[in-house]
């Protein structure tokens, strides 16, 4: 876990104001954002800060309420690769960003997205625009998750049936794309040092 | 570019060019005028006007000159994929340049600044704004000022202090040169050159963001180039001890006023053409005009007040974009597109050959070893260093590092180009002595910038093993991802409370959606104008048109039309036939079709190998009345008017199709469907028992399939009827083939009592109307399953149908990209 020090009193004021100076922060708490309510993906957003998962907290579920340091495990997801990282260590990292996302996708935690839920992403995603209708995003979500059958199984047989993303399987999307500008936050990035939570 | 002092052997010399290139102009003259010898005396029928066409005239020729050679090029690919064109095109013009010389000891073709300034550079730097990859342009906007500002400031003081240093050591001789004139000469060749940044970098293909930070680089700096050009030339022209600290002050004031002045200038033009596209939808003809006319405003308009041109023409392309092709037509952003494309190409093309030619002029020539090979040795170095340093600064706030070997290839790319000859050349004798040394050693700078660094930086770049970029087919998923995760970090930085670029973005996505776009774009292109949706869009479009141009490639008019040759032959035709002929022809077809279902190729090389057979007579009629109608259409000529030929329509009705089907077979998918699941299962067992053995009839079969035709063959009717019906009255090419399709089902209906008959008729109609627009909602086979045809599964599976469960996890027989991957299947369609 790398954040540094700088940052660290930086988000911990942050937290502080968020939580209105109480040891941990609930979801209600995220409502104080402004800037937030435009997001269409808010509630995903605000969700993945509590799902176990993310959390290293255990397998499903959602906590009630995040310490701190929670909250800095949540946006440890988002620092930058930093280039004395080996080969291995960045794959890693790679690796941790997408799974990231794809429980923010799988939202009932077992191990796929399934087209319902896929799709239900892609309405929420669309949903800023007015003027995308619901049936729309469904057929693009649609057309997605066949594209994605295709990219991890190739051929299928006739009976067979695609039942979701596997993790697995949203590595093989993920492959050969570059994630380094999309998943970082800048401000994690200043004079790294070691902080081991 | 042309006739200076273009009289008398001037234009003997260039007949002689012409004579060789494109043939004798008076000679063309003279044979456009057959009855020309019984003239009468006083008038003259025939005039030889040579010197009312000649400017236009030699123009013309130049730049066919140019365009042929271009070809010429290209006859060996073995040559440009080594040589880059631009040092091609130098070469070129240093060959033709000889030739003029030697005919002619006059200069009589050089670049001139005007030219270049006012019709050469614009195309080509409105194509760079216009085509600006945004996102990548703006998140690394920082990067690219830098380089542009300091950088180009750093390479100009460098580059002339240095050598304005040797020069006091004595080491170039007696000059006549000052340390303004150093500077001035320092300032107009430290800047890189957009248009030889492009026409090398184009060739490489490095990664996008060390091409965006280069070639923005090139962009940008214009306006220091501009300012630190004016004011060193103000500054000579005032004489070395009259510049105050004021005059100082005051361009560092001109450098902000002239960048954000045009940048300024550009963005109100882009306003402006933004706002105009929104009311052309009835003027489409001269919609592509209008892109073109308010940009070369902008850039004219900003050259006026003295600011920086390029900035202007380079904002104004890259803020209406968005916009702009929202609102005009699909044809419009295509003939845009293709002329900016060709007006960019074309102008780099002469811009290169000009070079070459104008170096062809003794008396411009005057050499000085130290000061030519200092020169190309400072620019060189301190590029190196200015990158580096500049690098190691940024790369404290980069997020995505440059690394040595990102610098190596930048410093290497620093490539200069017309922009400096221009500015050279514009330079006063009266003030700057020594204009001569200037322009020559500028020459020689851009010939081995361009030449040398063009040729070896391919070879550089493989070596170094440069991240390449490499052109991906547009995902929906990355698509749909990308779109999550820009939400995710503008939520994360709302969270932190920090004011990041995915902050201002998220805002600026905002404040657009809410104003800009409601102001600019049409209602309808609001609409649809979301890029996730326009990518789905694109790859069913794309996948449409290959289906289509599948077809027309193998020459089948039986993929996509033959259900017309069925019915043509129960049709009245007007042209009598052997009835012989017909009966046979008809019972080829019919065997074909129905075998369509089973393998496209075999039936594809049998229908060949029956063609070759096949009465020539029989085959004329069939295709005549195939393709009457659009022969018919052709004959229509307007103005104002683009007819859009069959095929476009055809594509688009395809591809409507497509969505209109997508969409309600998701409505219905909602809807349990047992019957449709029924027959899905028939299918897939048919489908099955057909591949295993294609041969061997299967007891089964003859009695399903018929059954299963007459349903869907309802189906058929009723979702014929309503698009068809809704769309005769755009167009000739629909009608007919409405007509067909009508015919065929009045034909079907009329009591099938051939079970081998009917599922070809039936795949004849779907698959000249889009097949996977075809019956049951979830039944739907796909086109490539009816049609088969021979091609990468991948290519088409998003043109079928989607069949997925709205069961997340459930059992579904039903797979969903099982059209992508089925089989032969649908006998009985």
């Amino acid at each position: 876990m790398r954040v540094s020090s700088d940052q660290i009193e930086q988000l911990h004021r942050r937290f502080k104001q968020l939580s209105g100076d109480q040891p941990t922060i609930r979801k209600e708490n995220f409502n104080s954002v402004p800037d937030l309510e435009l997001n269409p993906i808010r509630a995903k957003i605000v969700r993945a800060f509590f799902d176990n998962r993310n959390l290293r907290k255990g397998p499903s579920g959602l906590a009630e309420e995040i310490s701190f340091e929670d909250f800095l495990t949540i946006m440890s997801y988002f620092r930058p690769i930093d280039i004395s990282m080996d080969e291995e260590q960045v794959e890693q990292c790679r690796k941790e960003k997408l799974r990231f996302l794809f429980h923010m996708y799988d939202s009932d935690s077992d191990g796929r997205i399934t087209l319902e839920e896929y799709r239900n992403v892609v309405e929420e995603l669309l949903s800023g625009n007015p003027h995308i209708e619901k049936e729309s995003a469904r057929s693009i979500a649609d057309g997605a998750m066949m594209e994605a059958a295709s990219v991890c199984v190739g051929q299928m047989e006739p009976d067979q049936v695609y039942e979701g993303i596997t993790f697995e399987d949203f590595l093989k999307i993920w492959q050969g794309i570059d994630i380094e500008t999309k998943m970082h936050v800048r401000f994690l990035n200043m004079e790294t040092i070691a902080f081991c939570h | 570019m042309v006739a200076r002092g273009v009289r008398g052997p001037g234009w003997g010399l260039l007949l002689a060019l012409a004579l060789a290139l494109a043939g004798l102009p008076r000679a063309r003259g003279v044979e456009e005028e057959p009855g020309a010898h019984n003239s009468i005396e006083g008038f003259q029928v025939v005039t030889f006007k040579w010197h009312h066409v000649q400017d236009p005239y030699i123009i013309a020729l130049w730049i066919l000159v140019a365009s042929l050679a271009k070809i010429a090029f290209h006859l060996s690919h073995k040559v440009t994929s080594v040589v880059p064109e631009s040092a091609l095109l130098i070469v070129l013009g240093l060959v033709l340049g000889g030739i003029v010389w030697a005919a002619d000891h006059i200069a009589s073709f050089t670049l001139t600044p005007t030219v270049f300034f006012f019709y050469l550079l614009p195309p080509i730097v409105l194509d760079a704004g216009y085509f600006m990859p945004n996102r990548l342009f703006f998140g690394n906007l920082g990067t690219i000022l830098l380089y542009a500002v300091i950088g180009t400031v750093w390479n100009a003081a460098t580059t002339g202090l240095s050598l304005y240093g040797v020069f006091l050591s004595g080491l170039m001789g007696d000059l006549q040169i000052g340390l303004l004139d150093f500077l001035l000469f320092g300032s107009l060749i430290a800047a890189v050159d957009p248009v030889a940044v492009l026409a090398v970098f184009e060739e490489v293909h490095v990664n996008e963001v060390l091409f965006i930070i280069v070639f923005g680089e090139s962009l940008l700096n214009d306006a220091v180039t501009v300012v630190l050009y004016n004011v060193f030339e103000s500054f000579v022209t005032l004489g070395g001890d009259k510049v105050t600290g004021v005059d100082c002050v005051k361009g560092i004031v001109s450098f902000f006023v002239v960048s954000l002045g045009g940048t300024l200038v550009g963005v109100l033009f882009a306003f402006l053409l933004s706002l105009v596209t929104r009311f052309t939808k009835h003027v489409r003809i001269i919609e592509p005009g209008f892109v073109f006319v308010i940009s070369y405003l902008s850039y004219l308009t900003s050259e006026m007040l003295s600011l920086s041109a390029i900035l202007a023409i380079t904002f104004c392309g890259i803020c209406c974009q968005k916009y702009v092709k929202a609102n005009i037509s699909e044809q419009s952003a295509t003939t845009v597109r293709y002329t900016m494309k060709m007006l960019a190409s074309g102008a780099e093309t002469i811009i290169f050959m000009f070079l070459g030619i104008s170096a062809v002029d003794p008396l411009i020539w005057t050499w000085n070893t130290a000061f030519v090979l200092l020169t190309l040795v400072f620019i060189s170095v301190y590029r190196a260093i200015g990158v580096v340093l500049q690098t190691w600064v940024l790369n404290r706030y980069r997020m995505v590092q440059l690394e040595l070997i990102d610098q190596v290839v930048m410093s290497y790319g620093g490539l200069r180009g017309a922009v400096a000859y221009a500015l050279v050349v514009l330079l006063d004798e009266k003030k700057v002595k020594e204009k001569n040394l200037f322009v020559s050693t500028t020459i020689i700078v851009v010939f081995f910038t361009v030449i040398f660094q063009g040729l070896t930086i391919k070879p550089l770049v493989q070596w170094l093993k440069v991240k390449r970029s490499e052109h991906r087919e547009p995902k929906l998923n990355e698509k749909l991802h990308g779109r999550a995760f820009d939400h995710i970090l503008s939520a994360i930085e709302d969270i932190s409370g920090q004011i990041g670029h995915n902050y201002l973005r998220d805002k600026w996505s905002n404040f657009d959606r809410k104003f800009l776009s409601k102001v600019l774009m049409r209602r309808s292109a609001q609409k649809s104008r979301d890029r996730i949706l326009n990518v789905f869009h694109e790859l069913n479009l794309k996948d449409a048109i290959s289906y289509v141009a599948e077809g027309e490639r193998r020459g089948s008019l039986a993929f996509i039309r033959s259900p017309s040759t069925d019915n043509m032959v129960n049709v009245d035709f007007s042209t009598p036939r052997p009835s012989t002929v017909e009966a046979s022809v008809s019972y080829l077809l019919r065997e074909n079709v129905s075998e369509v279902c089973l393998d496209m190729q075999s039936l594809e090389q049998r229908r060949r190998s029956i063609r070759d057979t096949e009465d020539m007579v029989t085959h004329h009629t069939l295709q005549q009345y195939l393709y009457k109608p659009r022969q018919e259409y052709k004959h229509l000529y307007s103005r104002h008017e683009l007819t859009p030929t069959d095929d476009e329509k055809q594509d688009k009705e395809i591809f409507h199709r497509t969505m209109r089907k997508r969409l309600e077979s998701f409505k219905s998918t909602k809807l349990g469907i047992n019957q449709n699941k029924k027959a899905a299962k028939l299918y897939k067992r048919e489908r099955a028992q057909k591949r295993r053995n294609s041969s061997i009839p299967n007891g089964k079969l003859p009695l399903e399939s018929p059954l299963h035709n007459f349903t869907i063959k309802e189906r058929d009717d009723l979702e014929f009827s309503d698009p068809e019906e809704t769309q005769e009255d755009r167009s000739g090419g629909i009608e007919f083939l409405a007509n067909v399709t009508r015919d065929t089902m009045a034909d079907s209906s009329a009591g099938v009592d051939n079970p081998v008959f009917s599922p070809e008729e039936d795949a004849g109609v779907l698959a000249r109307v889009p097949p996977w627009l075809s019956p049951g909602d979830t039944v739907v086979p796909s086109q490539r399953a009816r049609v088969q045809i021979p091609c990468s599964p991948d290519h088409f599976r998003r043109l079928s149908p989607i069949r997925l469960s709205t069961k997340s996890t459930g059992g579904d027989p039903e797979p969903e990209e099982a059209p992508r991957a089925r089989p032969p299947e649908s006998t009985h369609m």
